[in-house]
Order: structure tokens, then C-alpha cells, then sequence
């Protein structure tokens, strides 16, 4: 659709404009205000330049959180992204039992973080929780509180559970507007069933699949409420991600410059990951259609 | 290359189908001949893609048998049945190139390379697309994407049958002439059986050596396109083919002659008709005269379409269509109609009577 | 059953009438049923789990291990049901929700509309901007809304939580929106205007209607966000506006867990969502496709 220029539109924004530079711009602000100021209590504040970044980059504790984010998203990306396409492929596309499904899959996306935590707690324990009490007599010294690995596990698989349907159900919209004469055109040229899929159905949900990868790579990477509830982060800080970690500095120990300067650079790197994702999506995109 | 057969074929798409109506398609048995052209015209919603789909076994019909040669391929898949369809829209593989469109269905059956490659560059002839074999067929406009399925369709060259779902839909006009012309050209150098549904009669005529008429689920008539225009079997016949349709008048038969309103006309042969009973003449059996014997009628229009001339006239409150020559004057006191004996069928109950002495059709 | 599978051309009833759609389901494998059947179990046994802990008694919890309650009981239930403080939780909850999904769609619908409509200055920069703060960690706005929203005097209002929740739904809405909108004619504008609506008339009586589906869309993601959220809404509350999903943390107490009472106050939260869902299951499929397949 060609749009008509019409500078008066800005009035149309204005709203938003106001609303979002109320509540993102003087958040920012503020966070940026700390980040450049020292202080030794009784709100006295001094400039301290770009200290608090050097610190930061040098920080053992920042390097270490993101690098256990990184491969948490990287993780839990790798498990949901296909096993989403797997369970949209395997779903009834129409009549009482796909909306069964509909709704069925939805419902983890509805709870709130805390108790998505929660009952994944539960669910764990060895005492009152059904996974940790099968797995107990299964002979598994499963223990998520004091065992890193197991706490790993536990929360790779509450994200699993949680999110999957996020990307099955944009999967399944996109399968949904694949005409029939496709799947009948491939059956006369005898395509095998990894044919149908590698030619008629990816091409067709390329574009809700970076939809789903670009939303489950933020919010992935923004993860607190589910892990804190399950572990605290612990072990140690085996499950510090960068959340918490922030969380911890800034609420816990008040530390204000440097978790200011940690949330700028936090937020840096969503973002210039999520440009380089959808950059590098769209240009291969392009790629495919020359 | 192969017979079909239909054996007493009929489907319904509820689960129990009760009366005749519940049939999109009603009872049909039938032989294409092999290597015989056909077209499937119709209406939409008359049941042809239905019948289609239950040759190419996209779809299993609810009762009846369909036979390859003699053998029974009812519950036969697709894949099994060796046949090749083309879809009203285009259906082509965005991400892979023209020339791998194009070899698609060869390299699924493990046709060897070089047999392969022979066969897209002559399908791409044919298509007019050597020029594109490189590129990704995602970006073409609509009737390139419709060639290169076209080209699929043609690409196999031991199909029992080739079979075309309104094909040419999406193509514009010009193009639609030519590729017709190429699918005719086709059909004479290989002798494929060949299936073509379309609800467009000028595609039909031209394409087909025998036309199926559908109507509301039923073949009406299979005939060439010469029997469909002189003895058109059932008044849908008579006036979904021709332009303008066959006019239709309700009339008394009585042996050989016939009673329209007033008027008593000759027929030229002897019928016996019951139920309700109609005479049926196409426009270009029709003429003009003044005073005497005839049907009373008025000019109320006349429309030059160019090659000739047609006559829109109002006999008893009912409108009816003549065809003049281009140069023939139409006299301004005309008002009277008479039909040419040759252009006459009774029909009673929608269906054509044969007059005694004729062959059975 | 939704037509959404077959291509619609108009004059044409032959596709929608005559295509088999058996064709098509056919290629699924046969195990699809139990594929599905596997990963709905796995969604839905810790869930059952919480319903189960629910309705037992806390002796039964911890004295025993059972698949269902041998002791049924809803006092757990009881004891969040008629106690304010509890309750008021869930009041809270949905008082913000539903204030942060009224905010947002006011706002959105004219930003999108501009940005569906018309080019201007700095268009797209603004647009990605919008989107960037979707990918704004909570996290990092914890501490900042905290001492903004104190310092106007917000701080422990409904309004303060709709308004953080702001931050990353009025992105999101105007996203979804816009993406709905433009599947609309431009031509329906131009012959509104040319038939004498003025811009607020035409807007409200001929264009919401059409792009319905896209609010009902917009208004699901904007409530199950702001509902699930929670780091932000307890950060900027404390009694008055305390949303009921921090309220659950009370059921730790100097006598350790009260593990029922915490499962029911957990399957609680659970029902707005799955009502909602229930509302708009016909819609979820292509709800989630964004206006955008």
C-alpha cells in the first residue's frame, strides 16, 4: 500500500509519544543519571564519569551472568523453536479438536510468571512434587536446590513448558494459510513428507517463525520471575541470570551506579542482538527470493 | 497413457447421504477414451472439480468404482495412479529455481540426470521460460507461476492422464490463447488422455474432441462440440452453450406439428412428448418475416456485435434472441418469427425427445 | 469449520464447495494423535499437580504421597475466598489489567492508524523505537518507575502498575494493530471522507468495526502480559494496589509453608486466563499469526 505523506499524522502519535516518554524516556534518564554519578549515601552525588562502565566491563560477576544467559537463551531457543514446529505440524487443523488443543496450549501462556514458578517448584520437590518424587524412586538423587545441573534442568524444562505453545501456535497460523492445492500438487509430484515440509510448509512460516524466534529470544533473555521462584538463582549463582543479578544489585544491595550502568549495557545488547537477528533473517530472506 | 473407467460412480460429502440432493455428484458411469481430449464444462458448484478429484484420488468417492485400463485404482492414492494435475491457482515451490520446479516431480520418481535434464529444457520450451530456468520462482507473477505448473503437469511423459482444474483462471487473455493452443499442440504430438474442467465454453470447444456438460451434479450430455450446438440433449445444454442461448417455448406437441400461444408451427417430424413439453431453437434458427404464418413477435432491440447482428424480440412477454447477418436489413414492419425446420428439438421435462425415424444419440 | 485453508476468488463457489479437505489432513502420520497427546500431558500434569495439592489438606501434602486427594477438601479455598486480604489480591490483579488494556488500545489505535496510513518525518525511526522498548528488560525500569512513580505520589496505585505495563504493551498493541490495519483498503478512508465523515466519525463508526478482530487481538496480548507480569506491579506496590500474585508469598510463615492454600491461591490465578481463553478460543489461531500471515 503506498502511504500518503502527511506530517499532520504526528498528531496521531502523540499519545503513545507522551505516554512512552513518561514511562520509558525518564525511566531511561534516571537509569542513565545514575550510571555516570557516585554517591556516599545522604543523596550526595558526584560525577564519576564512565567509571562505573569500566568497572563493569571488568566485572567478573556481569561477564559470568551474561555468558550463563547467553546459553540459557541459546538452550532453550534450540529446544523450542523446533519442537514448536513438531507439535504445529502434529495438530488437528480444524473441527472440536484443534480448538481442544487451542486451548489446552494456551493456558501456560495465561499464568502469571510467579506461579508458572511456583508449581514448577512444587512439581520438583522430592517431597510433595510428582517429578521429583518419581524421579526419586526412580533412583535419581534429584535435587534442584543443591545441584546445578539438575537446576539447569529444572528450569530449561519449566521455560520448555511454559513457551513451546507461544511458538507452536504461531507455527500452526502460519501452516493454516497454506492453501490444499499444495498439499495436493505434492502428492501428484510423489514429494516425499520432509519434501512437503522443506518446500511448501518452512517457506510459508518463515515469516511467523522469526516472529516467534525474535519474541522467544527477548523475553527469554529478559527471563526473572520463573527462575527466581524456582531457585533464587542458586545454587550459588548457577542460575543468576542477568535479571536477577540486576535485581540483586540495584533492589538488594542498592548498589545504584554500577547496576545502572549493567541495565544500560543490558539493554544494549537485546537490542543489537535482536537487530543482528533481524537482520541477518531478512537478508536471507531476500537472498531466497533471487 | 490409459482408459478410464467409471463404474456407477457417485459422492457425497455427508457422512449419509439421503436423498438424490445430498449428492454433489449423482450416479455416472462413463469411458475416456484413451488419448482422447475432453473438456468438463459447467456452472460453478456443478460438481466437475468433484469429479476431477476423484479421478486424480484426492478425493474417494462415496460409492461406485473407478478403473485405469481395467484396474480398480478407487482407493488407489495419488502418487500410485501415475496422473498429472493442474490447480486453478498457481502451485509452485517458492524457494527452489524454475529449472527445479520443473524437475520436481521427475526427481521424486528417480528419473536419471541426464533424462532429466532433457525434459525441462523441452517443457521450458514449450512454457516460453529457458530464458528464467535459473531464477527462484518466488517473485514471478501470477501466470508465470501458472506456466511453471503447467510445465510440472507436462513434465512426465508416461502419465495415464493429464488433468486440468480451470487452469487458466489467473492467466490474461492473450496468454490464455496461447497456452491453450500449446496444451492442443500437446495433446496431438503425445496422445495423453486429457481432462480439461473449466466453466468457460469457448475453452471448452476448442480444446476438447468431446465436451461433458455438467448440471447440478449429473452429466447432462458428452458430445463433440457440434452435437452440443445442434442437439443439445437437455435445455441446460441448450442455453449454457451458444451466445445468446437457445430460446426456449413452451408449446403442445402433437405428433408433427406443435402449438405455441396461438400459433400452430410445422415440425417436420413425428414426436411424442409428455409431461412439459418445449421446443427449443437456437437463435441462429430463427427468422424474421412480416404478416402471415409464424409466431407474432416485436423487435425490441437489436444489438450489432459486430460479425453479426442480434435480434432481442418479444414474443408474448417473454424475450427472445435471433442472430441476422451482418448485412441483412431488418424490415421495420416485421412481426412474425418462423423457425428453420433443421433447428428444432422438443424437449419435455428439460430432457430432448429424439422424433421417430432419428438414431439414438 | 474455517475456511482459512482454501483460497476464496470471488464468482467462484467451486473451491470452497467441492475441495476435499480430507486430501490434505491425510499426509499427517498417524502418530500425530499420540504426538499430541504426549505434549498435552506434559503441559497439563504440573497444572494438575497444583489443582491436586489444592484441594488436600496440608496433613495429607506432607503425610502422603497420592495421585488425587483421598481427603477432599475446599478450605483452602475458603480461607483465600473470604479473607480481604487475599482476595483483594485478585481485585487488585484485575484492576490494573484491565486499566493497562484500556490505556494501551486508546493510545495505539491513532499511532497505528498514522503509521498504517501515512508517511511523515522520521516514520520508521520512530516506529522502531516504539518497538525497542519491548525489549526493554523490566528489570532495568524496576528501580527508576520505582522512584518516579514515588515522587509524583503514585506509588502503590492501580494507575502506576497500568502505566509500567505501558512500557511494553503500547509497543505491542500498536505493532499488532498496524499489521491488522493495513490489510484494510485504503479506498474505505477515501470514500468515507468523500461521503462528508469527518476524521473522529469515520474512524469510530466505520473503521473499528472493520479492524474488530485486530482489537480483540491486541486487547488478549495486552491483558495476558500485564497479568503475568510481575516483577514490575510488586515493585510499585505494597498494601493498597499489592497484585495477588505477591500476595502468595504470605503463605510462608514462621510455621512453614501453607502448601495448600498457596496451590489454590496458584489455581485461582489460573482461571481469568483460562476464561479468557475460553472466550476467544475460535480466534487464538489467527490471533497469534498477528494479522501478519
Amino acid at each position: 500500500m503506498n502511504k500518503t505523506v502527511n506530517q499532520k499524522a504526528w498528531f496521531l502519535i502523540l499519545p503513545v509519544l507522551i505516554l512512552v516518554a513518561f514511562s520509558a524516556v525518564i525511566p531511561l534518564m534516571t537509569v542513565v543519571n545514575y550510571s555516570v554519578q557516585d554517591t556516599f549515601g545522604n543523596n550526595q552525588f558526584f560525577w564519576a564519569g564512565l567509571d562505573w562502565f569500566r568497572d563493569m566491563l571488568h566485572s567478573d560477576r556481569m561477564w559470568n551472568a551474561l555468558s550463563r544467559q547467553l546459553m540459557f537463551s541459546g538452550i532453550i531457543l534450540a529446544i523450542e523453536i523446533p519442537l514448536g514446529i513438531y507439535v504445529a505440524l502434529n495438530m488437528p487443523k480444524s473441527g472440536f479438536w484443534s480448538s481442544f488443543c487451542l486451548v489446552l496450549m494456551s493456558l501456560p501462556l495465561l499464568i502469571p510468571w510467579n506461579v508458572v514458578g511456583t508449581i514448577w517448584q512444587i512439581f520438583g520437590r522430592v517431597d510433595i512434587g510428582l517429578l521429583g518424587y518419581t524421579l526419586d524412586a526412580l533412583g535419581i538423587d534429584y535435587n534442584y536446590t543443591q545441584n546445578s545441573f539438575h537446576a539447569w534442568v529444572t528450569v530449561i524444562v519449566m521455560d520448555v513448558w511454559h513457551w513451546t505453545s507461544l511458538v507452536a501456535l504461531l507455527a500452526f497460523a502460519g501452516l493454516r494459510s497454506i492453501p490444499d492445492a499444495y498439499y495436493q500438487a505434492a502428492k501428484i509430484d510423489q514429494a516425499s513428507r520432509w519434501a512437503v515440509f522443506r518446500y511448501i510448509e518452512l517457506p510459508k512460516m518463515a515469516g511467523v517463525l522469526m516472529i516467534a524466534i525474535l519474541l522467544r529470544f527477548m523475553d527469554s533473555f529478559m527471563i526473572y520471575t520463573e527462575p527466581f521462584v524456582v531457585t533464587g538463582g542458586g545454587p550459588g549463582n548457577a542460575t543468576t541470570f542477568l535479571s536477577i543479578d540486576l535485581v540483586k544489585m540495584a533492589l538488594g544491595q542498592f548498589d545504584l551506579g554500577p547496576a545502572a550502568a549493567f541495565s544500560l549495557m543490558y539493554f544494549l545488547v537485546i537490542l543489537v542482538i535482536s537487530w543482528v537477528f533481524y537482520t541477518v533473517m531478512t537478508t536471507l530472506d531476500k537472498r531466497e527470493g533471487n | 497413457m490409459a482408459k478410464i473407467t467409471l463404474e456407477n460412480l457417485a459422492h457425497s460429502y455427508l457422512p449419509n447421504p439421503a436423498t438424490e440432493q445430498d449428492f454433489a455428484l449423482k450416479e455416472l458411469n462413463h469411458d475416456w477414451a484413451d488419448g482422447e481430449a475432453y473438456a468438463l464444462l459447467g456452472a460453478s458448484g456443478c460438481g466437475k472439480s468433484t469429479l476431477l478429484n476423484i479421478i486424480s484420488g484426492l478425493l474417494i468417492p462415496s460409492q461406485g468404482r473407478v478403473l485405469f485400463d481395467g484396474r480398480d485404482v478407487t482407493t488407489l492414492p495419488t502418487a500410485d495412479r501415475n496422473i498429472a494435475q493442474v490447480f486453478q491457482f498457481p502451485v509452485v515451490y517458492d524457494t527452489m529455481s524454475v529449472r527445479d520446479n520443473l524437475a520436481f516431480p521427475l526427481k521424486n520418481r528417480g528419473v536419471d540426470a541426464a533424462e532429466i535434464q532433457r525434459r525441462v529444457q523441452k517443457v521450458a520450451e514449450m512454457i516460453g521460460m529457458e530464458d528464467q530456468l535459473g531464477r527462484k520462482a518466488r517473485g514471478l507473477t501470477a501466470d508465470a507461476k501458472q506456466k511453471i505448473s503447467l510445465g510440472r503437469g507436462m513434465v512426465r511423459e508416461d502419465v495415464n492422464a493429464l488433468l486440468f482444474d480451470e487452469p487458466l483462471t489467473v492467466i490474461d487473455p492473450h496468454m490464455k490463447w496461447e497456452l491453450r493452443t500449446q496444451l492442443k499442440k500437446l495433446h496431438t504430438d503425445f496422445g495423453h488422455t486429457m481432462i480439461y474442467v473449466t466453466h468457460d465454453q469457448t475453452e471448452a470447444l476448442t480444446f476438447a474432441d468431446k465436451v461433458v456438460v455438467m448440471h447440478d451434479g449429473r452429466v447432462v450430455q458428452i458430445g463433440t462440440p457440434q452435437e452440443l450446438f445442434e442437439r443439445p440433449a437437455h435445455t441446460f445444454v441448450g442455453y449454457f452453450i451458444g451466445s445468446p442461448g437457445m430460446n426456449l417455448f413452451d408449446a403442445q406437441i402433437d405428433g408433427t406439428r406443435a402449438r405455441i400461444g396461438e400459433a400452430t408451427i410445422d415440425l417436420g417430424a413425428h414426436y411424442t412428448a409428455t409431461g412439459r413439453t418445449q421446443i427449443g431453437v437456437r437463435p441462429e434458427f430463427i427468422q424474421l418475416s412480416s404478416g402471415g404464418a409464424g409466431i407474432p413477435a416485436r423487435v425490441s432491440r437489436i444489438e450489432d456485435v459486430g460479425r453479426h447482428k442480434i435480434v432481442r424480440l418479444d414474443v408474448a412477454g417473454n424475450e427472445v434472441s435471433m442472430i441476422a447477418g451482418e448485412g441483412e436489413a431488418i424490415p421495420a414492419d416485421a412481426d412474425r418469427i418462423t423457425f428453420a425446420p433443421d433447428g428444432i428439438n422438443i424437449y419435455a421435462d428439460d430432457w430432448r425427445v429424439a422424433p421417430q425415424g432419428e438414431g439414438a444419440i | 469449520m474455517a475456511d482459512v485453508a482454501t483460497p476464496v476468488v470471488a464468482g467462484d463457489g467451486d473451491m470452497t464447495i467441492e475441495k476435499p479437505r480430507r486430501a490434505a489432513r491425510r499426509y499427517r502420520p498417524s502418530g500425530s494423535a499420540i504426538v499430541m497427546a504426549l505434549y498435552l500431558l506434559f503441559l497439563m500434569l504440573p497444572i494438575y499437580w497444583l489443582l491436586n495439592m489444592s484441594l488436600k489438606t496440608n496433613n495429607e501434602i506432607l503425610g502422603s504421597f497420592s495421585l488425587w486427594p483421598r481427603d477432599l477438601t475446599l478450605a483452602n479455598y475458603a480461607k483465600i475466598l473470604t479473607d480481604a486480604s487475599w482476595y483483594m489480591g485478585y481485585v487488585n490483579s484485575l484492576i490494573y489489567v484491565v486499566m493497562n488494556t484500556a490505556i494501551s488500545l486508546a493510545v495505539a489505535l491513532p499511532a497505528a492508524y498514522a503509521f498504517s496510513r501515512y508517511s511523515f518525518m522520521g516514520d520508521k525511526h520512530l516506529f522502531f523505537w516504539l518497538l525497542t522498548n519491548r525489549m526493554a528488560p523490566p528489570a532495568v525500569f524496576a528501580l527508576p518507575f520505582f522512584q518516579l512513580y514515588s515522587s509524583i505520589g503514585l506509588f502503590d496505585t492501580h494507575i502506576a502498575v497500568a502505566l509500567a505495563h505501558c512500557l511494553f504493551n503500547v509497543p505491542l498493541a500498536v505493532w499488532i494493530l498496524e499489521g491488522f490495519m493495513r490489510g484494510v483498503p485504503k479506498e474505505i478512508d477515501e470514500t468515507a471522507y468523500i461521503d462528508g465523515y469527518s476524521f473522529p466519525a469515520f474512524f469510530v463508526k466505520i473503521f473499528t468495526p472493520l479492524i474488530a478482530s485486530g482489537i480483540g487481538v491486541a486487547a488478549f496480548f495486552c491483558f495476558m502480559f500485564s497479568w503475568v507480569e510481575l516483577l514490575l506491579s510488586r515493585t510499585l506496590t505494597s498494601v493498597d494496589a499489592k497484585p495477588i500474585a505477591a500476595t502468595m508469598t504470605r503463605t510462608v510463615g514462621a510455621a512453614g509453608v501453607d502448601w495448600g492454600v498457596l496451590a489454590a491461591a496458584g489455581v485461582l490465578t489460573i482461571l481469568p486466563g483460562a476464561l479468557v481463553i475460553y472466550f476467544v478460543r475460535n480466534y487464538i489461531a489467527k490471533g497469534f499469526a498477528l494479522g501478519r500471515v
